[in-house]
């Protein structure tokens, strides 16, 4: 069915087709319409969910723990403080390799409190253990949902899933999503979630017993080899819901115009949509450009991004998230990935954008890929500053 | 008051690698012993976790799990919605644990959320009064003057400045259905109060005092009798209260100067110096006193 959904409401709707078992959340600021909309859907009996409303961040990401442990399927969400609040539970959860899917409704992190959107929450969660997607629109935030179920409960995996949705600009925006109208084919693409290892009476084990150096590390390689792993089941998943529901919004990564492009812009979340408008201007005006989108930030794309960029000269990377002391983070692992193989003599600027909602419009980067023209090996710099620059 | 097989059950099995003389293991024995097979545990970080999991060795026969120092109570909560929402909750006890660290200072927020919900938990804080596990540094639940590596006795210092908190009163003020102190060394009463807690429907906190040798610096053997002294002194009154109101008392058969709790215990020697120390064991024994009074244990 085709409606005009919120963001906040696409999230809810798609993670309302998955039936979750157990729901567990704490308020925030861009996240609350998600939950709300959630608690209603359970309150009108629309949602056959036990929904507990907690008194901290840390304690949603316990229940959901403790639940998932059991073998139910379990969902969170959180945003900002919250989510760096959380953050000693998600490494748990991975640890554990519990399958839980968390939304972050993508905020600026405080000092000074600010409200609106970035991405250096999700940064600060980076090696946390979970796979982190990046949605562009309301229609991927809907359809990435479902495939984050799928991703998280696959049982080479078993890790949680952060799906990112930018804050406001997504999660307080209305657009036309097309939503999915039969549960039943949802479960046909979901089947429901079968643990090997789980809290159970008839079948008792202890989780989260104590690692010894004997045993840590192994441990920590399991999980990062599931990491790797999950690359494949992320691509699965894609292509699954493509067959399925007929949408696709890439798999790993997703491209834009990149055939004969000489200048790439990278980037993820939805101000993936502003650049794509700007690039059709730009290309009018004659330049060969295209547009790379990250679509899973963790695991990192590294194969399918040295592929895009092969016959690429200059790449731009824009940013909303910083590692004061160093520059980007988004533009340090790009060149990393090429250096790597062998690609360093690509140019590659990074730019620092749209911190805490600092507005970035069609005409921002227009002019910053004019700019970067003249620019080499740019990094951490700082776009759209009111006085200093 | 238990059945042989009961008493053997071997819920919490032998192997794990507690201090002798652990009054935490003992009680960890006699609770499990009670609650039987079909019970669900989440512990928090602290002495009972790191000496009965370390992998590939568990002396747990329930299934049991582990995840951080301050979040058993939220743990248990998923686990008990976990277990409703498939149904599956009848007849299942989910045991939230935890020290007195992890319940009564990180972990309050989240015990304080599970009350509120009243779901249907039973929570038990092992008190042994300071944070054992690391090396014992003091604690919310730390009593007054007692030496920790947080809180040291010398030239400027008696010890621990402040007495402990009233954790089971705060557990009352959530109005939850049950709420009850215990002692390692009255075995029978606490099995009673877990028995009654397995009965009844919704949130129970249950605060056991078992003493630590190490901590406390004393002999092995002395474990059962600081136990009954904290008791007998009326330092740890046991009781039980039903939502706001106290429904029994254990009373004192003979009251025992605080003197005889404290002289046995290496943590309170600093106090048995000079007349200063003297002073400052008054102080202890005017709230053994007011315990008395308070709870009317005579
Ligand atoms: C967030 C966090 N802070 C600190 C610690 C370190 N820590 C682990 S156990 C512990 C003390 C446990 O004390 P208590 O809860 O009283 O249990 P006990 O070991 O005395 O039985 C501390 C401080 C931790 N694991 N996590
Ligand atoms: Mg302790």
């Amino acid at each position: 069915m085709r409606q005009v959904l919120e963001g906040s409401m696409a999230v809810s709707d798609g993670v309302r087709m998955v039936e979750p078992h157990v729901i567990s959340a704490y308020p925030i600021t861009p996240q609350t319409h998600i939950v709300e909309h959630l608690s209603k859907m359970v309150a009108d009996g629309n949602l056959k969910s036990e929904f507990i409303m907690v008194e901290s961040e840390h304690s949603a990401a316990s229940v959901v723990l403790g639940a998932s442990a059991c073998g139910v399927r379990t969902y969170t969400a959180t945003a900002s403080q919250g989510l760096i609040y959380m953050e000693e539970v998600i490494y748990n959860i991975a640890g554990m390799r519990l399958p839980v899917v968390l939304t972050v409704a993508n905020r600026a992190l405080s000092a000074p409190i600010n409200i609106w959107n970035d991405m250096q929450d999700a940064m600060a969660i980076r090696d946390t253990g979970a796979i982190m997607l990046v949605a562009e629109n309301n229609q991927e935030a809907y359809d990435m949902h479902i495939q984050a179920f799928k991703i998280a409960e696959n049982p080479d995996v078993m890790l949680p899933v952060v799906v990112n949705v930018d804050g406001f600009v997504l999660t307080h925006t209305f657009e036309i999503v097309e939503t999915i109208d039969s549960i039943e084919k949802v479960r046909e693409y979901l089947p429901p979630l079968d643990m090997k290892y789980k809290l159970d009476v008839d079948n008792p084990y202890s989780f989260g017993t104590l690692g010894e150096p004997s045993v840590y590390m192994e441990s920590r390689y399991n999980l990062y080899n599931a990491m790797n792993l999950s690359k494949k089941v992320i691509v699965e998943a894609a292509r699954e819901f493509k067959n399925m529901f007929g949408k696709f919004h890439g798999a790993l990564i997703d491209t834009y115009k990149m055939d004969d492009a000489n200048t790439v812009i990278i980037a993820m979340g939805s101000v993936i949509g502003t650049i794509k408008d700007a690039v059709d201007e730009l290309r009018e005006s004659g330049k060969k450009i295209g547009v790379l989108k990250i679509r899973s930030f963790r695991p990192f794309p590294e194969d399918e991004i040295v592929s895009a960029l092969r016959n690429v000269e200059n790449i731009i990377v824009m940013e909303k998230a910083v590692s004061p002391g160093k520059g980007g983070i988004l533009s340090v692992e790009i060149r990393d990935t090429l250096y790597k193989n062998k690609m360093a003599s690509i140019n590659v600027n990074g730019y620092i954008l749209g911190l805490g909602g600092r507005d970035i419009t069609p005409k921002n980067i227009y002019d910053l890929v004019v700019r970067a023209e003249r620019e080499e090996n740019v990094d951490g710099k700082f776009i759209g500053l009111r006085r200093l620059e | 008051m238990l059945t042989k097989e009961e008493t053997h059950n071997g819920i919490f099995t032998m192997g794990h690698t507690a201090c002798s003389g652990c009054a935490q293991s003992m009680s960890v024995k006699l609770i499990m012993e009670v609650l039987g097979k079909n019970t669900i545990a989440a512990t928090s970080t602290g002495c009972l976790e790191v000496f009965s999991t370390r992998y590939p060795e568990s002396s747990w026969r329930i299934p049991w799990i582990h995840s951080l120092f301050e979040n058993s109570a939220a743990v248990a909560s998923g686990i008990e919605a976990a277990l409703k929402i498939t149904g599956k909750k009848d007849g299942i006890t989910v045991l939230g644990q935890g020290g007195d660290g992890g319940t009564a200072d990180i972990g309050i927020q989240a015990l304080s959320g599970m009350f509120e919900r009243n779901q249907d938990i039973l929570y038990i804080c092992y008190d042994n009064g300071a944070y054992m596990n690391t090396g014992y540094q003091r604690s919310g639940l730390t009593p007054l003057n007692a030496y920790t590596t947080t809180s040291p006795s010398g030239k400027e210092s008696f010890g621990n400045s402040r007495p402990k908190k009233y954790m089971p009163e705060i557990a009352m003020a959530h109005r939850i259905p049950y709420t009850a102190v215990a002692s390692a060394g009255y075995p029978l009463d606490l099995q009673k109060k877990v028995k009654k807690a397995k009965s009844i429907k919704g949130a129970k906190y249950l605060q056991v005092d078992v003493p630590c040798v190490p901590g406390w610096k004393y002999e092995p053997r002395y474990s059962v009798k600081l136990a009954k002294l904290a008791v007998q002194t009326g330092l740890y009154p046991l009781f039980e209260a039903e939502y706001d109101k106290i429904i029994s008392v254990k009373k004192i058969s003979r009251k025992v100067p605080v003197e005889e709790y404290l002289k046995l215990q290496g943590r309170f020697k600093h106090l048995f110096k000079d007349e200063a120390g003297k002073a400052e064991i008054e102080k202890i024994q005017n709230i053994a006193d007011e315990n008395i009074a308070r709870y009317a244990l005579i």
